[in-house]
């Protein structure tokens, strides 16, 4: 069966470049923003928001709506809202695609939760390797203060706000909020433990709200099209919207798709992606970058929804497929992402900091030949461990670690009783062999 | 010392932003580019224009990829190791890249040209395998297009676009 396409994010779409400000707005752009100003209150916003099931494409998945409200009608002035465009998780390249595709999107997006919340600046936190993201929406966002839509009394109204472009230095745990409103500051950018009182005390130690950008280009469409329609978008009862789900990995097709909420992950590999390379067989995918749990053959049929792979004891993340075929050691996969992870880890706290490398060298070990039985449980007892780390850094490093132990424990005692890896060549060191 | 522009286009910048702090990061690279990288005399300039001690500047940039504390190469290759791109044989971009410039990670070419250092998914997992150069990707790397590449960079010409 071939999925629905639908272009609700992707409707401006234009090939080899990005949609124009006059694009989008014959696309019915910032018509949302100029009914929302002048039509409903920032607390009818928050509840079409809440009640189009729309939950956040950043990788946690939380109720954008609930996060919203969060904030206190009688919180401090002034109140931000950060764009997170920093997109670091690996696998993870749809807000690229997003904001490439369409700038003007994103920015009513931001415009639309900064009226919700009565936010009067806020921040599009980019990494470095989106420096051409950056470029462009500093320029998009001078079109759209020229047109009236950003700066002071927002098309002749109350609302002031501006929105400009923040670059990181690059670390992944810049993408983490509370980490993230310490970069702005000009901090180290540490997680801040305990999570989330950004609703009150985030940036400058005001209200602040982080959301997605990939999140916030579908609040003009729900604002537009109304909430029952945002939700009835989805394939499942429990989704809401379209998702922009990344395809990479051993698929003919890589590529960032637009498809209903809830889309099996068996169609989007073989329709949208055009199934997999050539002579390589599915063994497994990560569902949502490298912070993911693997998902083995028998999840090929899943529903790629919040809620659905919740119920299987996955995580939806945000929804970038990396699929793995047969030839390929999830051993050494592993080990790769740990190695990530170790470097990236801010070594704030003590399971991140300790933990980690002590996974990355069993790992290791057990690639390189020198695994032993006892390992195993080790790597068990020590990823369970990461859940008492600060932030979500350290739990999300373990999903691919406990997803191998869970579906692939007998890949792992094949590396340990053989004294090797038995995919050889294609370790992690397969290509240093090669030359 | 800086030159008179450049210290005049920082202040009014810094002047211009309700922290000095939210600054930190974009005076940096603007002083790397100054100086080829973010030298001590760089963190010092960094201090006293945002009103921070250099360790609280060093403290950032000891902290960030992209903040270069030692020399390097005009062009700074930096080569994929997310777990896209290993797939691809990241390692064969990285070797090869090392071989070809007569280098290992870090180091730079004799000219000054390149300097090599690998780094986390750039979020290019469509085109694996990727590297970025001076803030420029390059996707679906083999042998062939890494020597266009390494051509290209030094005739100095508009970088080669990756196909999209």
């Amino acid at each position: 069966m071939i999925p629905v396409s639908v272009n609700v994010l992707f409707k401006n779409a234009q090939p080899g470049r990005p949609a124009t400000f006059d694009e989008y707005c014959r696309g019915g752009g910032y018509q949302a923003l100029s009914e929302a100003i002048h039509k409903l209150a920032p607390k009818e916003v928050i509840r079409k928001v809440k009640d189009s099931g729309l939950r956040g494409r950043g990788g946690a998945g939380f109720p954008a709506g609930l996060k919203w409200a969060g904030i206190p009608e009688k919180a401090r002035f002034p109140r931000y809202v950060i764009a997170n465009t920093d997109e670091m998780e690996p696998g993870t390249f749809k807000d690229r695609v997003l904001v490439n595709t369409d700038p003007h999107m994103v920015i009513e997006g931001t415009l639309l939760a900064a009226y919700a919340v009565s936010a009067q600046k806020g921040v599009f936190f980019i990494r470095p390797s989106y420096e051409t993201d950056a470029e462009l929406l500093e320029r998009e966002l001078q079109v759209a203060r020229a047109a009236g839509y950003l700066g002071k009394n927002i098309l002749r109204s109350d609302f002031s706000f501006d929105l400009v472009v923040h670059r990181s230095g690059g670390r992944y745990i810049c993408g983490e909020a509370t980490a993230q409103v310490n970069a702005i500051m000009g901090n180290r950018p540490h997680p801040i433990k305990g999570g989330p009182h950004m609703a009150e005390q985030g940036l400058w130690n005001r209200p602040t709200l982080v959301n997605n950008v990939e999140t916030l280009a579908c609040v003009p469409h729900i604002l537009h099209h109304g909430p029952e329609w945002f939700k009835a978008l989805a394939k499942t009862g429990t989704g809401a919207g379209t998702k922009l789900y990344g395809v990479s990995g051993k698929v003919h097709q890589p590529g960032c798709y637009e498809l209903p909420m809830g889309t099996r992950l068996g169609e989007i590999i073989e329709e949208a992606a055009g199934g997999m390379v050539r002579g390589s067989e599915f063994k497994a995918a990560l569902p949502g970058g490298a912070s993911t749990a693997f998902m083995p053959k028998q999840y090929y049929d899943i529903e790629m929804d919040f809620e659905a792979l919740k119920k299987a004891g996955h995580r939806l993340g945000t929804g970038s497929i990396v699929v793995f075929d047969r030839q390929t050691c999830l051993v050494a996969a592993t080990l790769n992402m740990m190695e990530f992870f170790v470097r990236e880890s801010c070594g704030l706290c003590t399971p991140c900091r300790e933990g980690l490398p002590f996974i990355r060298d069993l790992l290791w070990r057990v690639e390189h030949g020198e695994g032993e039985e006892g390992f195993i449980p080790m790597l068990r007892e020590m990823s369970a461990h990461m859940r008492h780390a600060y932030c979500a850094f350290a739990p999300g490093a373990a999903e691919p670690v406990e997803g191998l132990l869970l579906y692939f424990e007998d890949e792992l005692r094949e590396h340990i009783s053989q004294r090797k890896c038995p995919f050889g060549e294609h370790g992690t060191d397969h290509a240093e062999a090669h030359h | 010392m800086i030159p008179e522009e450049l210290r005049k286009e920082l202040e009014a910048r810094i002047k211009e932003a309700d922290h000095p702090r939210e600054c930190a990061v974009d005076a940096m690279y603007a002083l790397q580019k100054h100086y080829g990288y973010l030298s001590d005399e760089a963190v010092q300039e960094a201090a006293g224009l945002l009103g921070m001690t250099s360790l609280e500047v060093d403290e950032l940039a000891t902290f960030y990829d992209f903040i270069y504390r030692e020399p390097v190469g005009k062009y700074v290759i930096h080569a994929c190791d997310g777990v896209v791109c290993w797939m691809f044989g990241e390692k064969s971009v990285l070797h090869y890249l090392c071989k070809k410039l007569k280098v290992v990670v870090g180091e730079t070419t004799p000219d000054g040209l390149f300097t090599v250092l690998p780094t986390v998914c750039i979020g290019y997992c469509d085109h694996a395998p990727a590297v970025l150069v001076n803030g420029q990707f390059y996707g679906s790397l083999n042998p062939e297009r890494i020597d266009a590449m390494i051509e290209d960079l030094k005739r100095a010409q508009s970088p080669l676009v990756a196909d999209r």
